[in-house]
C-alpha cells in the first residue's frame, strides 16, 4: 500500500468512477435496479442505518466475536509455532497432522462447531478460532525456523542463555513473518464471522445482510456489504499502520534492497 | 605465555551415505596473550570449521581448544568471534547504539554508564554521531564496524576474526586493518585473524599459522619480523614483507603438488 498523495488522488478518483458506473448502470436499467439499486439509494440507506445505530450494533456484535477468535489464535499459536520452529522433534512429530488439518477449508468446520458449541457465541469463536490457526502456525514456525545461522552463532558467541536467545534474537528476527501470519489471519476472520453468522445467528453483520435480503430490502443488503467493505478497508489500515510502527527497522531495511 | 591452545583438532563432517569426511585434521598452535595471530590458507581449507570449534560452537571430532587453562565446551565467557557477514551478523532491530549495548549486557553489564562505554566503543572504531541509525543504514565497512565494536564491547581476552573484512572493498579494507591494529594496541586484546589474502595477513600480524588444503593442518608457523606501528605504504615497500610474502605463498600452493 501506497501512502505517496498522487497515487492515493489516482485511487479515489477511480472509486469515484466506479460509483458513478454503479448508479448509470442501475438507473438506465442496463442491470435490474430491484436487484441492484442505484448507489445514491444504497448510500442513503447506509446512513440511515449508521445514524439509527442498526449497523454500529450488528458491526459490534460480530467484532466481538471476531476479536475473541483471532485473540484466542495467536494467544495460542504464536507460541506453538515459536516451539514448533525451535524443536525439530515436536515439529516432525506434528507435522503430518498440521499437513492433514490444514487443507481443510475453514466453512466446513461450521457445521463441527455446531454440534460442539451450538448456535452460540461459542460457534462463531471457534470457527475463528481454527480458521486463523494456519496463516499464523506456520508464518512463525518459518519464521524461527529460518533465522539466519549467522546471528544464532553470533549471540551464541556472547555466552547468551537459551531463553535470552529467544526472547532477544530469534522472536526479533522472526516478527515480521508472524505479523504476516497475523495479517493474512485478519482477512480470514472477516470472511468467516460473516459466514457463521449466516449460518447459524440471529445477530452480527452476516446475519444482517442475510436477513435483509430474505425480507428483500436489497439496499439494506448492500448497505451491510459496503459497511463490512469500510470495516476490512480500516482494519487493515490499522494493522499497517501498527506493524509499520512496531516493525519500522524491517520496514526501512526491505523498502532500502527494493 | 599462552591464553589460546589448540591441541590435534580435528572436524569430520558425515556425509550423506555415511561416510565421514576430515575438514581438518590434527591442528596443533598456541597464541600467546596480547599476540596478534594470522591463519592463512586456501579457501575451502576449513578455516571457518576450525573457527566455529574454537568458539565452541562446533564441538570437535578430536583433540581440544585450551583458552586460559580451560577447556573449551561451549562458548568460553573471554572470546568472541566475528564473522564476515556483517549484514547477516547485526541485530537488524537494533540501532547501531543498541547493537554494541548487546555485547555489555550480555557481559552482564547493566549500570547506567552502559551507554557511556558503548559511546566510546563507537567513537573509538570511527562512528560517533550514528548511535541512532540501523545497520542498513550503514555502508559495508561500517557495518562491519558495528561488529567489532559490538564485540570489543563484550570485553573478550580473544577475538576471534573470520576474515572480517572480506566482503568489503578494497579501499575500506586498507582503512578497516588499520583501525584494527589501533584498536588491538589501545584495548591489549589477543587477536586470532582468519584470511586468506597473504599480504594482509602480514600486514596485520606478529606471527602466521599457514594451512594446508582440505583436510587442513598447519604447514607452516611464520614469524612476522616487521616494526610497529605499520604503514599501508612503507611496510608493504618493505623487502621483508616481499619475501615472506613469496615464502607464504610458496608453502600454500606447495603444499597441492606434494
Amino acid at each position: 500500500m501506497s501512502w505517496n498523495p498522487e497515487s492515493k488522488l489516482n485511487g479515489v478518483a477511480v472509486l469515484l468512477g466506479v460509483v458513478a458506473v454503479w448508479e448509470i448502470a442501475s438507473r438506465t436499467e442496463v442491470v435490474n435496479p430491484l436487484f441492484v439499486p442505484p448507489m445514491s439509494k444504497i448510500l442513503r440507506s447506509f446512513f440511515t442505518l449508521v445514524a439509527a445505530g442498526d449497523i454500529p450494533a450488528q458491526i459490534l456484535t460480530s467484532m466481538k466475536r471476531a476479536a475473541a477468535g483471532y485473540l484466542l489464535a495467536a494467544a495460542v499459536f504464536i507460541p506453538l509455532g515459536v516451539a514448533l520452529g525451535l524443536f525439530k522433534k515436536i515439529r516432525r512429530m506434528l507435522e503430518i497432522v498440521i499437513e492433514m488439518a490444514r487443507p481443510i477449508p475453514p466453512p466446513v468446520v461450521v457445521p463441527v462447531a455446531m454440534l460442539l458449541f451450538g448456535l452460540g457465541d461459542g460457534m462463531k469463536v471457534f470457527v475463528i478460532f481454527f480458521s486463523c490457526a494456519w496463516p499464523i502456525l506456520l508464518n512463525t514456525l518459518d519464521g524461527v525456523k529460518n533465522v539466519d545461522r549467522v546471528l544464532i552463532y553470533t549471540a551464541r558467541t556472547f555466552g547468551v542463555s537459551r531463553g535470552r536467545l529467544v526472547t532477544e534474537v530469534i522472536l526479533p528476527a522472526a516478527s515480521p513473518q508472524i505479523a504476516t501470519g497475523l495479517r493474512i489471519s485478519l482477512g480470514i476472520t472477516l470472511i468467516l464471522v460473516v459466514i457463521s453468522e449466516m449460518v447459524g445467528s440471529s445477530d452480527g453483520i452476516g446475519y444482517f445482510i442475510l436477513d435483509s435480503q430474505r425480507r428483500f430490502k436489497v439496499d439494506q443488503m448492500y448497505a451491510g456489504m459496503l459497511s463490512l467493505a469500510l470495516l476490512g478497508y480500516l482494519l487493515n489500515i490499522i494493522f499497517l499502520l501498527a506493524t509499520n510502527t512496531l516493525l519500522s527497522w524491517h520496514r526501512g531495511m526491505t523498502s532500502e534492497e527494493k | 605465555m599462552a591464553i589460546l591452545e589448540v591441541e590435534a583438532l580435528s572436524k569430520s563432517y558425515r556425509q550423506a551415505g555415511g561416510e565421514s569426511t576430515p575438514a581438518i585434521q590434527e591442528i596443533s598452535f598456541q597464541v600467546d596473550q596480547g599476540e596478534f595471530v594470522s591463519l592463512v590458507g586456501p579457501s575451502g581449507c576449513g578455516k571457518t570449521t576450525l573457527l566455529m570449534c574454537m568458539a565452541g560452537l562446533l564441538a570437535p571430532s578430536g583433540g581440544r581448544v585450551v583458552v586460559k587453562g580451560e577447556q573449551v565446551a561451549g562458548p568460553p565467557r573471554n572470546l568472541v568471534l566475528v564473522f564476515q557477514e556483517y549484514n547477516r551478523s547485526l541485530f537488524a532491530w537494533r540501532t547501531v547504539l543498541g547493537n554494541v549495548l548487546f555485547g555489555l549486557e550480555a557481559k552482564g553489564n547493566s549500570s547506567r554508564d552502559t551507554e557511556k562505554k558503548a559511546k566510546h566503543l563507537l567513537g573509538l572504531v570511527g562512528l560517533e554521531g550514528f548511535e541512532r541509525h540501523y545497520p542498513w543504514e550503514l555502508s559495508g565497512g561500517m557495518q562491519q564496524r558495528v561488529a567489532i565494536a559490538r564485540a570489543l564491547a563484550y570485553e573478550p581476552e580473544v577475538l576471534l576474526m573470520d576474515e572480517p573484512f572480506g566482503s568489503v572493498d578494497a579501499m575500506t579494507r586498507l582503512e578497516l586493518e588499520d583501525s584494527l591494529l589501533k584498536l588491538w594496541k589501545e584495548l591489549c586484546t589477543t587477536i586470532l585473524f582468519v584470511t586468506h589474502d597473504i599480504e594482509e595477513a602480514i600486514y596485520l600480524s606478529d606471527r602466521i599459522q599457514v594451512l594446508g588444503r582440505r583436510p587442513s593442518r598447519v604447514i607452516g608457523d611464520v614469524v612476522v619480523p616487521l616494526s610497529r606501528p605499520r604503514d599501508q605504504l612503507a611496510t608493504r615497500a618493505d623487502g621483508r614483507f616481499m619475501e615472506l610474502r613469496n615464502e607464504i605463498y610458496r608453502q600454500i600452493s606447495g603444499d597441492g603438488v606434494s
